[in-house]
C-alpha cells in the first residue's frame, strides 16, 4: 500500500467520486484517480460563469474532478492529441470563481498547486461537500502525464487556446495527489505551517530587519503570501 | 567558422535535453536530501521527485508540463565565427524554442503581458531571452539553455552596508519561508544570491548564481564560500522541507556572485532554481565538433576579473619570476 514511507496512506479513487469516498479521506492521504479529470481555469471559469456560455452537458456525471492545470500537449496531425507532461498550476488565485463553479458543475475535487486557505475551504468548498488535492512536488508532471490515457475531449481549444481550453482526459492512476483539505476545510499546509512557525524566533536570531522598510511590511511570520 | 545549421540543430537537442534530463549534480543532490529527510510528507514528496525524473528520461517527456521562461545563455572565444554572424544565432535560437515547443512538447508559456496574446510557440516579444558572454581563449562557442519557473520564488532588495550580515541572512530567511510555505517555489532548489551591482545586475547575477554554477561548486573567494555553505545550512534549519511540510529539504546548495555596487548601497536578490533545475550546455567547436555537458562553465576567472587588463594566470606567474 505504502509508497516512499510506510506513514502514508494511499487510496485510488474512480471519477465520479463519491461522498462516501470523500469522507473518507484524511489531511495527507495519497491519491490515484481514474476515469475521467477536465482541466478548468481563469479562462473557463469567466466564459461560463461571467460570459453565459453554457457548461458540456452532463459534465457533473462524466466527472466531478476539476484539474487546475494546462498540459504540454500538441494536435497529433490525425485529429487527436500527443500529450507530454501535466502539472498543477497555484489555485488561490482562482477562490473567487469557485462557490458558483461547483454550483455549476457539481465539482467535488479540485486539484491544483499549493492549494487555498482554510478560510477559503470553509467559504466555498465546505457548503458545496468538495476538497481540494494537491499536486506533489510540484514538478512530477511526467508521471501525471503517464496517468492520462486519451484525450475524450477538448472544449474551446480555438476560443481560449491550448492552456485555458477545457481538456477532458481519460485516467488511469492518475497521481500522486495529496490530500489537502477535508470536508471540515482543514488545511494540511495550515497544519504544516503552524508546526514549522514555532522553529522561527530561534531562526531568526542573530538577523537584522533591513534599514530600508516597505510599505505594508510585516515581521509576522505566521503570514502567508497567497 | 561554426555553422548556422549546427548551431540550430543543437540547439534544438539542448531544448529537449534541459526539458527532460535532470542534470546529474543536481539529481545527486536531491538524492542526498531525500536519504537525510526524516519528514514522511516530505519524503514521499521528494521519491515522487526522483520518480518523476525516471518516469521523464524513459518516457522522452518533460519532467515538468510547466515550461517555464526557456532562455539562452551564449558565450564565444574571442576568435569563435559564426555562419551569418549574431543576427543569424539569435534567429537559429528562437527558431529551435519554437520547434523544441512543437517536438517535445513543451508548453506554449510565453504571453503578452497585457494583451495575453501568444504564438503557441514560446517565442514572442523579447523572448527567448538571449544573453552573451565572452573568454579570452578559444574559437568556440557554449550554447547554455535553462528553463527555469517563472512565478515564485525570487525577491529583491536594497540593503546598505550597515545591514551587513544580519540583514542578508534576515532577507534570505524571509524570501526561502514566504515562497517555501506550501511550497510555492518548488523546493528544494538551488539558491542564487546576487550581491551588488546596481539594481538590474543584482537581479540578473542572482539568477546567474542560481541556474549556471552546479551543485557542490563554491565561489573562489574563500569568505563567500564560506556564507555559501552558511546560507545552505540555515535554509535547511528552517524545518521546512518540499511543499513546505515539515522537514529539512530546502535548499540544494546555494551559491552567491558578488559585484561591485554604489558605495552605499549593497542590493540583494535571491532566485530558487526549482525541483525540475532545467539547464542543458553544449560547446560548438570551429571544426564542427558539438561536446554536450550539463556544467554551464560560466563563472571563469574572466567573468570575475576586477581590473582593466586581463592576465591568463600563467603569464602573470611568468612576470613573477
Ligand atoms: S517552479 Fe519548477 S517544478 Fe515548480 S512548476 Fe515551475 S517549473 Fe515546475
Amino acid at each position: 500500500m505504502a509508497t516512499g514511507s510506510g506513514k502514508i496512506r494511499r487510496v485510488s479513487l474512480n471519477t465520479p467520486v463519491t461522498e462516501e469516498a470523500l469522507r473518507d479521506l484524511k489531511l495527507g492521504d495519497v491519491v490515484y484517480l481514474n476515469g475521467v479529470v477536465y482541466t478548468g481555469r481563469e479562462g473557463v471559469y469567466k466564459q461560463c460563469l461571467e460570459d453565459g456560455v453554457p457548461l458540456p452537458e452532463n459534465l457533473a456525471e462524466i466527472s466531478n474532478v476539476n484539474f487546475h492545470c494546462s498540459p504540454a500537449a500538441t494536435p497529433d496531425g490525425q485529429g487527436g492529441y500527443n500529450v507530454g507532461a501535466l502539472s498543477g498550476t497555484a489555485s488561490f488565485r482562482f477562490a473567487k470563481w469557485l462557490d458558483r463553479w461547483f454550483k455549476a458543475s457539481g465539482a467535488k475535487i479540485i486539484i491544483g498547486k499549493g492549494g487555498m486557505s482554510s478560510e477559503d475551504y470553509r467559504k466555498f468548498f465546505v457548503p458545496n461537500r468538495a476538497i481540494y488535492l494537491t499536486t506533489v512536488g510540484y514538478g512530477t508532471g511526467a508521471l501525471l502525464g503517464r496517468g492520462v490515457k486519451g484525450v475524450r475531449k477538448v472544449h474551446w481549444l480555438e476560443e481560449l487556446g491550448l492552456a485555458q481550453a477545457m481538456w477532458m482526459f481519460e485516467v488511469e492512476e492518475l497521481g500522486p495527489f495529496i490530500v489537502e483539505s477535508d470536508l471540515d476545510g482543514n488545511s494540511l499546509f495550515e497544519r504544516e505551517n503552524a508546526a514549522i512557525t514555532k522553529n522561527f524566533e530561534k531562526l531568526y536570531e542573530g538577523t537584522r530587519p533591513a534599514t530600508l522598510r516597505r510599505y505594508g511590511e510585516t515581521d509576522n511570520r505566521s503570514d502567508e503570501v497567497i | 567558422m561554426i555553422s548556422i545549421e549546427k548551431i540550430q540543430q543543437t540547439a534544438e537537442v539542448l531544448m529537449a535535453k534541459a526539458a527532460i534530463d535532470i542534470p546529474d549534480d543536481y539529481l545527486t543532490g536531491l538524492q542526498e536530501a531525500a536519504n537525510a529527510e526524516e519528514g514522511d510528507l516530505s519524503s514521499f514528496v521528494l521519491q515522487a521527485m526522483l520518480e518523476n525524473y525516471e518516469a521523464a528520461k524513459q518516457d522522452r517527456r518533460a519532467m515538468c508540463a510547466d515550461t517555464g521562461v526557456p532562455r539562452w545563455y551564449v558565450k564565444m572565444g574571442n576568435t569563435a565565427s559564426i555562419e551569418g554572424g549574431p543576427v543569424a544565432l539569435e534567429r537559429a535560437l528562437r527558431l529551435a524554442t519554437a520547434r523544441a515547443t512543437t517536438d517535445v512538447p513543451l508548453r506554449p508559456n510565453r504571453v503578452h503581458p497585457l494583451w495575453r496574446t501568444d504564438h503557441n510557440n514560446n517565442v514572442g516579444l523579447r523572448a527567448p531571452e538571449i544573453e552573451y558572454a565572452f573568454e579570452p581563449e578559444g574559437d568556440w562557442v557554449d550554447l547554455i539553455t535553462v528553463h527555469k519557473g517563472g512565478l515564485f520564488g525570487t525577491d529583491y532588495r536594497m540593503l546598505f552596508p550597515g545591514d551587513g550580515i544580519e540583514g542578508i541572512k534576515r532577507f534570505y530567511l524571509d524570501s526561502l519561508i514566504a515562497f517555501g510555505k506550501r511550497g510555492l517555489a518548488c523546493q528544494p532548489a538551488i539558491i542564487g544570491v546576487g550581491l551588488g551591482g546596481s539594481k538590474d545586475t543584482t537581479m540578473v547575477l542572482g539568477k546567474q548564481a542560481a541556474c549556471l554554477r552546479i551543485v557542490g561548486d563554491r565561489n573562489p573567494d574563500p569568505k563567500i564560500a564560506a556564507l555559501e555553505l552558511e546560507l545552505k545550512e540555515l535554509g535547511n534549519s528552517i524545518g521546512m522541507g518540499a511543499m513546505g511540510f515539515v522537514g529539512k529539504s530546502m535548499v540544494i546548495d546555494c551559491h552567491i556572485e558578488a559585484a561591485y555596487c554604489h558605495t552605499g548601497g549593497m542590493p540583494m536578490s535571491v532566485h530558487a532554481f526549482c525541483l525540475s533545475s532545467r539547464r542543458a550546455c553544449a560547446r560548438l567547436h570551429a571544426d564542427g565538433r558539438v561536446e554536450y555537458r550539463t556544467d554551464p562553465m560560466w563563472f571563469t576567472p574572466f567573468m570575475r576579473r576586477e581590473t582593466v587588463e586581463w592576465q591568463p594566470e600563467a603569464e602573470k606567474l611568468e612576470e613573477l619570476v
